[in-house]
């Protein structure tokens, strides 16, 4: 099953590299990671996909996550209680079908955000689901490249 | 005019050794270089913390951790940048599996050169990020105090382990007013000491109700110094207790209900009655690999109840019933309290057979093999436990066979008297723990129980032990085989014995080569006479007892099988 955790953890030197080495070193799989500050900018929030593990294994990596020193709080957040979103480009043959290209775009809110003789830039905000689906009609359109900002994740029914 | 007070500016150095006054250090293993040139000039002006010039940087960190592993207190250690610092590696991860507090300060180029490759930089941070609790860059003169008393707090508190903290040259050199931090301030580590209430309370129903209990208590008991709440809870419950490695000596082995070693080469009795119980009472072990067998198997009838102070070490390899996350002496305590303020009522009776079938199991012995007219290392160890138990010595050891015989032949009865590495099982550790401990605990027998593989390990360290007296007595077990490895090849690899016969110098030569004294022994007569003249010599001793080959140690637990397939001897 595949999980998301929040982690809120000091913005210093390093401490990305803590957490990425704990993924390593224990051979756990990070799916996707993005990292950045927070309002007050001597924290950093970081949002960790991980996919391929059972429940005690979530377990763990949620308590050696926080037993790293710079770290302050960790979530796992489901999808229940949190929407997960992530920004995605997607660069799409522009020489064939730009009607039905056109028509996908409005129907998925996908912003045109670069238009060349051959190629259409796409930017969506999407979930894990919504992209899947997307990529789906676009690919007999002719898809030359995606590119991916990772998960962001936030707690939307605590408070 | 102004009416500030003028404090003097301190360099780097300085302020390093100020904050180690501060922590209440005053002893110090480690090895000059390049970049902390500052620091031994601080040191040559020193009065009150003494250095100890070690052979070798790994050895400084095995003695700073055998002096912390006999005082409880944070070991110290000091070395140089690039290979000064990765020559630490070794000892470091050593702490870090056993959970002991060390500070170990490597230096570092300066911070305008980092990332260079300038001469001796090695990136040691993200080297032992892995094998340490936490570490630390200190680039600026500014964080110098702060950090060094972090790294002391975090050390020493919750589950205990090493912390490193890489020094950038400019900051030694640079100059500031010194102020020592009164607190600490560290937002994301706070570990949890007392236990869930509720938790206990439903722990001692089930101790209570239990018909077929049983303790392991392991290196966590130690660390939190909770053998006396231990033996009285065990008492007041009536529950056998067994150990792990780490463990030993944190319930007297020579108790009635001691089940003494479970695991690999635990007792037969012990590995059975963790086997067969119906309540497993876990305190301060993270159920290792050696101590469970495959973990599906291992008490698998058993509710567990699972004290650590690591959230992580519960139901990593077991799943614990019961855990509670919290200091061993605080939790225990907590047990103690509730029990004797509430009506818990322990049915004595319905374990009556359990001890029974305990007594039954204890009959399952082993019966050492006499091979050959040699010495043989059981007869060996037991003459020296004899003889030297009036001093309650402190026993280091090495890595193998005769590890796990001193663990069965010396009878335990008190905490930190055995140094041995169990979790990351380092050859070349014991002798230069034991000359940490002899500096910990200025007047005690120390002994360092050796293999003649182990020993050629550090036996550098002779010339540490020289050089300041520390009169360690190692006890060569000389087989000329790396035994354990050995033991394994002959079981399992019809007796291919691949580049495990090893040979030795002569250890008597190059004790006195040293300057030490060395003593061969060679036959059962000449183990008192020897064993008086080394404890007798105001000086560091190798005593080379040249022991049987082919002994095998027993009880044995094959890797992969359960615990309960415990092999006696040869003939199984």
């Amino acid at each position: 099953m595949q999980h998301t955790i929040s982690v809120l953890v000091k913005n210093e030197a390093g401490a990305l590299s803590r957490m990425t080495n704990l993924f390593s070193a224990r051979g756990y799989n990070i799916e996707s990671l993005t990292v950045s500050t927070t309002l007050d900018t001597k924290y950093a929030r970081a949002t960790i996909v991980v996919t391929h593990c059972d429940d005690s294994v979530i377990e763990q990596i949620l308590k050696q996550l926080h037993k790293l020193i710079p770290v302050i709080k960790v979530c796992d957040l489901t999808p229940e209680n949190s929407t997960t979103l992530e920004l995605v480009f997607i660069k799409v043959d522009s020489k064939n079908e730009v009607g039905e290209l056109l028509k996908i775009a409005e129907a998925f809110g996908v912003k045109v955000i670069d238009v060349s003789p051959k190629t259409y830039t796409l930017q969506a905000v999407c979930n894990e689901k919504q992209l899947k689906s997307l990529v789906e009609l676009l690919r007999p359109i002719g898809i030359k490249d995606i590119v991916r900002s990772g998960a962001v994740s936030i707690n939307v029914k605590s408070e | 005019m102004t009416n500030k007070i003028i404090t003097k500016e301190l360099t780097g150095s300085q302020v390093f050794l100020e904050c180690l006054k501060n922590e209440g250090v005053d002893t110090i293993f480690g090895y000059p270089g390049g970049v902390i040139l500052g620091i031994y000039e601080a040191f040559y002006h020193e009065k009150k913390i003494k250095h100890y010039l070690v052979r070798h940087e790994q050895a400084a960190i095995h003695a700073a951790e055998g002096y912390a592993r006999v005082t409880g207190k944070c070991g110290v250690a000091i070395v140089t940048s690039g290979p000064g610092a990765t020559n630490t590696i070794t000892g470091i991860a050593n702490a870090y599996l056993d959970g002991h507090p060390l500070v170990v300060f490597t230096g570092q180029v300066s911070a305008s050169l980092i990332g260079n490759d300038a001469f001796q930089e090695a990136d040691i941070v993200g080297i032992t990020r892995s094998c340490s609790k936490h570490n630390y860059l200190v680039k600026d003169i500014k964080d110098l105090a702060r950090v060094i008393k972090e790294a002391f707090y975090i050390a020493n508190t919750g589950k205990k382990g090493p912390v490193v903290i890489d020094l950038a040259k400019n900051v030694l050199d640079a100059k500031i007013e010194f102020e020592y931090p009164k607190e600490v301030d560290l937002e994301g580590y706070n570990p949890t000491y007392k236990g869930n209430p509720k938790q206990i309370s439903k722990a001692l129903q089930l101790l209570c109700n239990a018909k077929r209990p049983a303790i392991i208590s392991g290196g966590g008991v130690l660390s939190s110094e909770a053998s006396e709440e231990l033996t009285e809870l065990a008492k007041l419950l009536n529950v056998p207790v067994a150990t792990t490695l780490m463990g030993i000596g944190t319930y007297p082995m020579n108790d009635q209900m001691a089940l003494g070693m479970l695991g690999m080469h635990g007792n037969y009795w012990a590995n059975y009655a963790i086997s067969n119980c119906d309540v497993l009472f876990s305190i301060g072990t993270r159920f290792n690999d050696r101590i469970t067998g495959p973990s599906k198997e291992f008490a698998k009838n058993a509710q567990i109840i699972h004290i650590d102070i690591d959230p992580c070490s519960i139901s990593k390899n077991v799943t614990a019933n019961i855990p509670i996350v919290g200091d061993a002496k605080i939790v225990l305590q907590a047990m103690l309290e509730e029990f004797k303020a509430k009506n818990y009522e322990i049915n004595k009776e319905n374990k009556r057979e359990w001890f029974e079938q305990i007594e039954e199991w204890k009959k399952q012995r082993v019966i050492p093999e006499i091979q050959s007219e040699k010495l043989h290392v059981h007869t060996v160890l037991e003459q020296i436990y004899e003889y030297t138990k009036e001093y309650e010595p402190i026993v280091a050891t090495e890595v193998g066979q005769h590890q796990m015989w001193t663990a069965q032949a010396f009878n335990f009865t008190k905490p930190r008297k055995l140094l041995t590495s169990g979790g990351l099982g380092t050859m070349g550790f014991g002798f230069p723990a034991a000359m940490g401990a002899c500096l910990a605990d200025k007047n005690r027998l120390v002994l360092n129980i050796a293999g003649d593989g182990s020993i050629q390990m550090n036996i550098q360290e002779l010339a540490t032990c020289v050089e300041y007296n520390l009169p360690v007595k190692v006890m060569i077990m000389n087989n000329g085989y790396l035994g354990m490895v050995r033991q394994w090849q002959e079981k399992l690899f019809d007796r291919h014995y691949s580049e495990t016969k090893i040979s030795g110098p002569d250890f008597v030569k190059v004790a006195e080569a040293y300057g030490a004294k060395g003593i061969r022994i060679k036959k059962k007569e000449e183990i008192i006479p020897a064993l008086k003249e080394a404890i007798e010599y105001q000086g560091p001793v190798f005593l080379d007892f040249i022991v049987e080959p082919f002994e095998m140690v027993y009880p044995w637990v094959l890797a992969g099988t359960p615990i309960d397939k415990v092999i006696l001897s040869r003939k199984e």
